[in-house]
């Protein structure tokens, strides 16, 4: 068990989650609360993997992810916004169309090899001792730009007008609406960003932190856990991130658990009998209820973070909150 | 002289319209289903064809889709309690697998001598551990929401994950049969009492498989039907669910009542792995469930939570998993599931609000 390693694929997989979760941050500050994260990375990964097959590029791949999340997402946009459905079922319908719709176009795809996306090592910061391999070395060019989606992000949503509107109407769409703000306009479009970026977050899964495609299991309920995560990280992308990493670095801990004979002293009982393997694979979902105890006492107590408006359809002239 | 529409809010709705809305729906999602299906180049028709042949076409393969329509039963009014509170029990996946589990313990450890002890004791047990273990699971994420505000659609989707580990581990390691992923067979006295067991007194249940398990079905509809009419606690529940600050002013306990029924949700969906591994497969086992426990989700909102209305349409999507395990590619019977589920809640605009076409003449008039 060496740190750089267990740091280095933890930003890998952490940078899936962040993804997912920054643009749920998105979609729910508008208001939509979109439960159907994990159908739309689960058509992104299947997406990516066979335009990458097809094509020979796979960012053409990547391109195509998120398109597919983003049209899928919009058929919850339209269902939510326009004809006021509920965003529990709708989103709950959305996962299961897009696992669905991912299966099916998705079939014969296990065991083919696409071209993948390539890593790159960044000049003079892989260097820094420790941390500059973990965290600059070999890493797809995604990973790298995740370091800067969470900052550019944060600024969007709390320094800038759209990011301003944006909080408007995920806090008060009828006063939004009152000085102008378009309020069925902006939920659309961060209702199809976020699925964009979910798109994305399938992508950067299938073609890149573990290529392949290996139909429900490639996501093997992520999606979910990036939904989480933005609860805990109360809606802002900075703890996102920091969350995201985190838990990638702990499933990566928890794969590397299983190969020392000696663990802390003791006979390594996961070396004994690989059954005990099927708690550490427990584990990661373990940690996501446990994290999110921790994030629901957190907004409970401050009443913050969470947009008002969250999962409330918007009427026109009605009165709304 | 020109035409338009407009639309308008419904005072009162039409008591056929739900009915319409919701068939309308499933014969729109069937087409739109087929269309994708003859995309990916399969022949629609056939597999329609196919479909009627493989739920309905005789006595023997009509069992066997009422087979598969008893745990969705079960599942389905589980779901319909939770939902009926606005609680999101997406979890009746991970409690079918835990009341497997509670009812293989009976078996497994055992819990009282197989061989002595008549069947409907041991039967008798096995329902209780399964809806225990099941109730378990529900109270779990219930606790957790009523307690600490935790969202429970991803508790409970959380634990769906565990309980499948949890199972696996046991299957895998110590109840293994010989090193292969299951136990070994189940003693005939856990068996649920099949028709084909009676087939020497009435030939016509020769080979006929349906078990007693879709009694617990319409037994649990029928509960939870009254429940809903008469009950106060049918009451609590569906004033919680419509309106949480009346139900709070009424001076209703929410927090208990959000574990009450999660709890109660659990156990009915525990009892559908009991039925299922006691009357079909009779061993625990890996993948028990097509994912019954999300059909059921389905299934209860195509039902409009309404219990009695959730055994014809378990019937259907028992149908759908039926033909689907045969049906290529094997992703079809999710993806029609989800269009249905999606064109459910979009037709439930037309119950809002309706459309009219108006002369501009008229209009003016």
């Amino acid at each position: 068990m060496n740190f750089t390693i267990i740091l280095h694929a933890g930003v890998a997989t952490g940078t899936v989650l962040l993804f997912a979760a920054i643009g749920e941050i998105f979609t729910e500050r508008s208001g939509i609360l979109n439960l159907g994260v994990e159908g739309m990375m689960l058509l992104g990964a299947m997406a990516g993997f066979s335009i990458s097959l097809a094509t020979e590029s796979p960012w053409l791949g990547v391109l195509v992810a998120m398109l597919a999340g983003g049209a899928l997402s919009l058929a919850h946009g339209v269902v939510t916004i326009h004809f006021q459905a509920d965003q529990v079922v709708s989103g709950l319908s959305l996962t299961f169309l897009g696992t669905g719709l991912a299966l099916v176009l998705g079939e014969g795809l296990t065991g083919q090899t696409p071209p993948l996306l390539l890593d790159y090592n960044i000049p003079l910061l892989s260097s820094i001792p420790v941390i500059g391999p973990a965290l600059f070395q070999d890493h797809g060019i995604l990973v790298y730009v995740g370091y800067l989606a969470a900052p550019l992000a944060w600024y969007y949503i709390n320094k800038t007008r759209p990011g301003m509107h944006l909080r408007a109407v995920g806090q008060k769409p009828s006063a939004a609406d009152s000085v102008g703000v378009n309020v069925y306009g902006i939920r659309y479009i961060y209702t199809f960003v976020g699925g964009c970026l979910a798109g994305l977050a399938g992508a950067i899964i299938s073609l890149s932190v573990s290529p392949g495609w290996y139909s429900s299991q490639t996501t093997s309920g992520q999606g979910w856990i990036a939904i989480a995560l933005v609860i805990f990280a109360q809606w802002n992308p900075m703890r996102a991130a920091l969350g995201g990493y985190l838990f990638g670095m702990l499933r990566r801990l928890i794969l590397d658990l299983q190969g020392p004979r000696i663990l802390l002293g003791f006979a390594n009982p996961l070396y004994i009998n690989s059954n005990y393997s099927f708690f550490l694979i427990m584990t990661p979902y373990v940690l996501t209820i446990i994290a999110l105890i921790f994030g629901s006492r957190a907004v409970a107590k401050k009443r913050a973070g969470s947009p008002s408006a969250l999962g409330l359809p918007y009427v026109r002239g009605e009165r709304g909150k | 002289m020109s035409t338009r529409l407009k639309v308008e809010k419904r005072v009162d709705v039409p008591s056929w319209l739900p009915l319409v809305t919701s068939i309308g729906s499933v014969v729109l999602a069937f087409i739109i289903g087929g269309i994708i299906f003859k995309i990916v180049g399969g022949k629609p028709f056939e597999a329609a064809k196919y479909f009627y042949q493989a739920v309905f076409g005789s006595w023997a393969v009509f069992s066997d889709t009422m087979v598969k329509a008893t745990p969705l039963i079960l599942v389905g009014v589980a779901c319909a309690i939770a939902f009926k509170m606005r609680l999101w029990n997406i979890g009746a996946e991970g409690q079918f697998y835990a009341g497997a589990f509670g009812a293989s313990l009976v078996v497994l450890i055992p819990i009282v001598p197989l061989e002595t002890t008549p069947k409907f004791i041991v039967i008798g047990l096995m329902m209780l551990f399964g809806m225990i273990a099941g109730a378990i699971w529900g109270f779990i994420p219930g606790y957790l929401k009523a307690k600490y505000k935790v969202n429970e659609i991803i508790t409970t989707l959380m634990l769906n994950y565990i309980i499948i580990n949890w199972n696996n581990f046991w299957i895998f390691d110590k109840w293994s049969d010989r090193g292969f992923q299951m136990t070994a067979t189940f003693d005939r006295v856990a068996w649920l009492p099949r028709l084909a067991d009676y087939a020497k007194q009435i030939k016509a249940f020769a080979g006929v498989t349906l078990h007693l398990g879709v009694l617990f079905g319409i037994v649990a509809a029928a509960i939870v039907w009254w429940i809903f009419r008469y009950s106060r606690w049918g009451y609590e529940i569906k004033l919680i669910g419509d309106n949480p600050e009346a139900a709070r002013y009424a001076g209703i306990d929410i927090s208990k009542n959000i574990i009450l029924v999660m709890a109660f949700s659990g156990a009915l969906a525990g009892l559908a792995g009991m039925s299922e591994i006691s009357g079909v497969v009779h061993r625990l086992q890996e993948s028990i469930s097509p994912g019954y426990g999300f059909t059921g989700i389905i299934v209860a909102w195509l039902a409009k939570l309404n219990p009695f209305v959730i055994i014809p349409v378990s019937v259907l999507f028992a149908g759908l998993i039926v033909a689907g395990r045969e049906l290529q590619p094997a992703g079809l019977s999710f993806l029609l599931q989800g269009i249905i589920l999606f064109m459910l809640i979009s037709s439930d605009v037309l119950l809002r609000y309706k459309i009219r076409i108006l002369r501009t003449d008229e209009e003016a008039a």
